[in-house]
């Protein structure tokens, strides 16, 4: 790689060109199709036709007709999604702090029920939920889909944790303590600030998983009480019965992706070590 | 730190008992020696109790979410029950499992998932080790571009991604039909989501866009373990790029490739939102799950939904058995040695 010659450049620059049109392509074409107006849809190519791009596809959903239907999914999406993560990353923070320092039996049982919750099928659990949910009334209600959001964000989050937190050097805690640290010093000082990259690159990745839900989505909610963006995708029809919501969903799929793009801008070194440390190791 | 555990374990086990310190009682010396690991045993317990305690609530929710749903959808397989008639339930035994092993629709959806299954595995291996090799070769310069543009796809919503797929296939929306004209058998009036092969190709893609992301980062933290010296070595012997690969650098990475692909399988079995969005099942893309959701949530069929959760279940876990006792993929076992 050091020297690199000419064709070693172009080859690099096409190989880079071709990464990014895979990964980005899907994503300009739905921004493409959320620009378009209803008549131009069908214009057969991938751009809106040159003068009809629009935004009336983001009123329609942020301000128009289909804006309680959108509006009041997005606040369920984010709502229960930071929920579900936040309660898994504490309990897991907890959970992967025993696993990385004490010394107790059952150690290995926690991780392997994690990797097995981790690939059960979802569709198996739904079932059973959706009969006791609506019993016992947590059907179409956001608790009813936070608690089986944790089976999708606390095995993945215990795993990832665990595997930071055993590269911490925990030998710093004492050696604050030798300093003259209290405990809690010791341990708010010397290692928080080692743990909480961790911790934040947990959170990401749960709320990514969580975020991305469907299934639940649709099983587990019927009103806009609590049915997340993606299931409510699914349900859009279009502002009359004759009008396709083509559009309409496109920008709504857009503005969800939207944070999606931030956070990986943001945080790529983190969410990359977070995925391959908790994964690879196991 | 790690060295430091098991040697405490085994110096606490045999203090731990009880009587052993009763007897020492009667014999000075005895309780001497016996204080010290007393001490230990006292320290020891309590570390384990405040490690239940710890990871006590994470491994308890995990259980209650999905060990005590899928006994209870075992326990409902078992009889006839629809949400409309409650008045009916009745206890049937294995009926509905004699009902659903019998009934094609099982099985050509078994063998849809499959086949989605084994062609998306099979792709995304291939598409995310070159996604791989670019990324572990790539110049400083571009690395955190290519890595914030592989996490995309990862990050992206995966209903998101069905639309996006659909849209551009799509014979009204589309424009793939119009790009791809010159190529034999497509034209504009192609409707890829009106017959099977077309629609499963156009899910299967966006399927593996999604997803391959994911495989091709672990497979980079395979390579990342790969040392560079071994195949430095193979270049100095004069091995060609293609047996650095599949001499040295494969095999090397064996582990990751085996975790990666396990994963990417069972992930892959329970496919259900590109389904969902693209066809709703229709003309043969009906995958397992997808029969579950339907007998169970639009039938209302509790106890024939319940009973193809479990057998879809049993499918998992048969996978899982192959994989971990004939191909020795170790999932967890690293963890406990590092």
């Amino acid at each position: 790689m050091t020297n690199t010659s000419t064709r070693n450049k172009v080859l690099w620059a096409i190989a880079t060109v071709l990464v990014l049109v895979y990964a980005l392509f899907p994503v300009a074409s739905i921004l493409a199709t959320s620009f378009k107006s209803p008549s131009d849809l069908t214009n057969g190519k991938f751009l809106p036709s040159s003068g009809t791009a629009t935004t009336s596809n983001y009123e329609q959903i942020l301000v128009g007709d289909a804006q309680g239907l959108f509006l009041s999914a997005l606040r369920n999406s984010i709502g229960i999604s930071l929920i579900a993560t936040f309660i898994a990353v504490v309990l897991a923070t907890l959970c992967a702090y025993a696993i990385a320092r004490l010394d107790f039996p059952g150690k290995k049982l926690i991780l392997t029920t994690a990797l097995a919750v981790s690939i059960f099928p979802v569709i198996s659990i739904v079932t059973p939920l959706f009969n006791l949910w609506r019993t016992i009334g947590l059907y179409d209600t956001w608790l009813g889909l936070i608690i089986p959001y944790l089976s999708l964000t606390l095995p993945i989050s215990i795993w990832t944790l665990a595997a930071f937190f055993r590269q911490i050097p925990w030998e710093l805690e004492q050696a604050a303590q030798v300093d003259g640290a209290t405990t809690w010093q010791a341990f708010r000082k010397a290692i928080v600030p080692l743990a909480l990259p961790g911790v934040f690159t947990t959170a990401i990745i749960a709320f990514f998983i969580a975020w991305n839900d469907f299934v639940y989505g649709i099983s587990l909610t019927s009103t806009e009480a609590a049915r997340p963006v993606p299931a409510a995708l699914a349900f859009f029809t279009g502002a009359s019965q004759f009008e396709s919501p083509t559009g309409a969903i496109s920008a709504a799929a857009i503005i969800v992706t939207i944070p999606v793009v931030l956070l990986v801008l943001l945080f790529q070194r983190q969410i990359v070590s977070g995925l391959t440390s908790g994964a690879v190791k196991g | 730190m790690t060295s430091a555990i098991p040697a405490r374990t085994t110096t606490a086990s045999p203090a731990e008992a009880g009587p052993s310190l009763e007897a020492g009682n009667g014999n000075g010396n005895r309780t001497k020696a016996g204080r010290a690991p007393k001490q230990y045993s006292d320290r020891t317990r309590a570390e384990r109790r405040l490690g239940w305690i710890l990871a006590g609530p994470a491994f308890v929710i995990m259980l209650l979410v999905t060990l005590y749903p899928i006994l209870q959808a075992i326990y409902e397989s078992l009889f006839r029950f629809r949400l409309t008639a409650p008045d009916e339930r009745a206890f049937i035994g294995l009926e509905n499992y004699i009902v659903i092993l019998s009934d094609p629709v099982w099985w050509s959806g078994l063998w849809t998932t499959v086949l989605i299954t084994v062609v998306t595995v099979l792709v995304e291996l291939v598409l995310g080790f070159a996604l791989a090799l670019v990324m572990h070769k790539a110049l400083k310069s571009v690395r955190g571009l290519l890595r914030t543009a592989i996490l995309v796809p990862y990050g992206i919503i995966t209903v998101v991604s069905a639309f996006a797929w659909f849209y551009a296939f799509d014979i009204n929306s589309g424009y793939v039909n119009s790009w791809f004209a010159w190529l034999p058998g497509i034209d504009e009036n192609l409707n890829w989501f009106a017959q099977g092969p077309t629609a499963l190709f156009v899910i299967m893609a966006s399927e593996i866009w999604k997803t391959t992301p994911f495989i091709s980062l672990l497979l980079l933290a395979g390579l990342a373990q790969v040392p560079d010296e071994l195949s430095e070595a193979a270049k100095v012997d004069g091995a060609t790029w293609w047996e650095q690969m599949r001499k040295v650098i494969i095999p090397n990475m064996k582990a990751a490739i085996m975790v990666a692909v396990l994963f990417r399988a069972l992930d892959a079995f329970r496919i259900f939102d590109n389904v969902f969005i693209m066809t709703n099942g229709a003309y043969g893309t009906e995958v397992l799950s997808l029969l579950a959701y339907r007998q169970s949530i639009s039938r209302l069929e509790i106890g024939l939904g319940s009973a193809v959760s479990v057998l879809l279940f049993l499918c998992v876990l048969l996978i899982c058995f192959v994989a971990i006792k004939l191909f020795k993929v170790d999932l967890a076992g690293s963890q406990g040695g590092k």
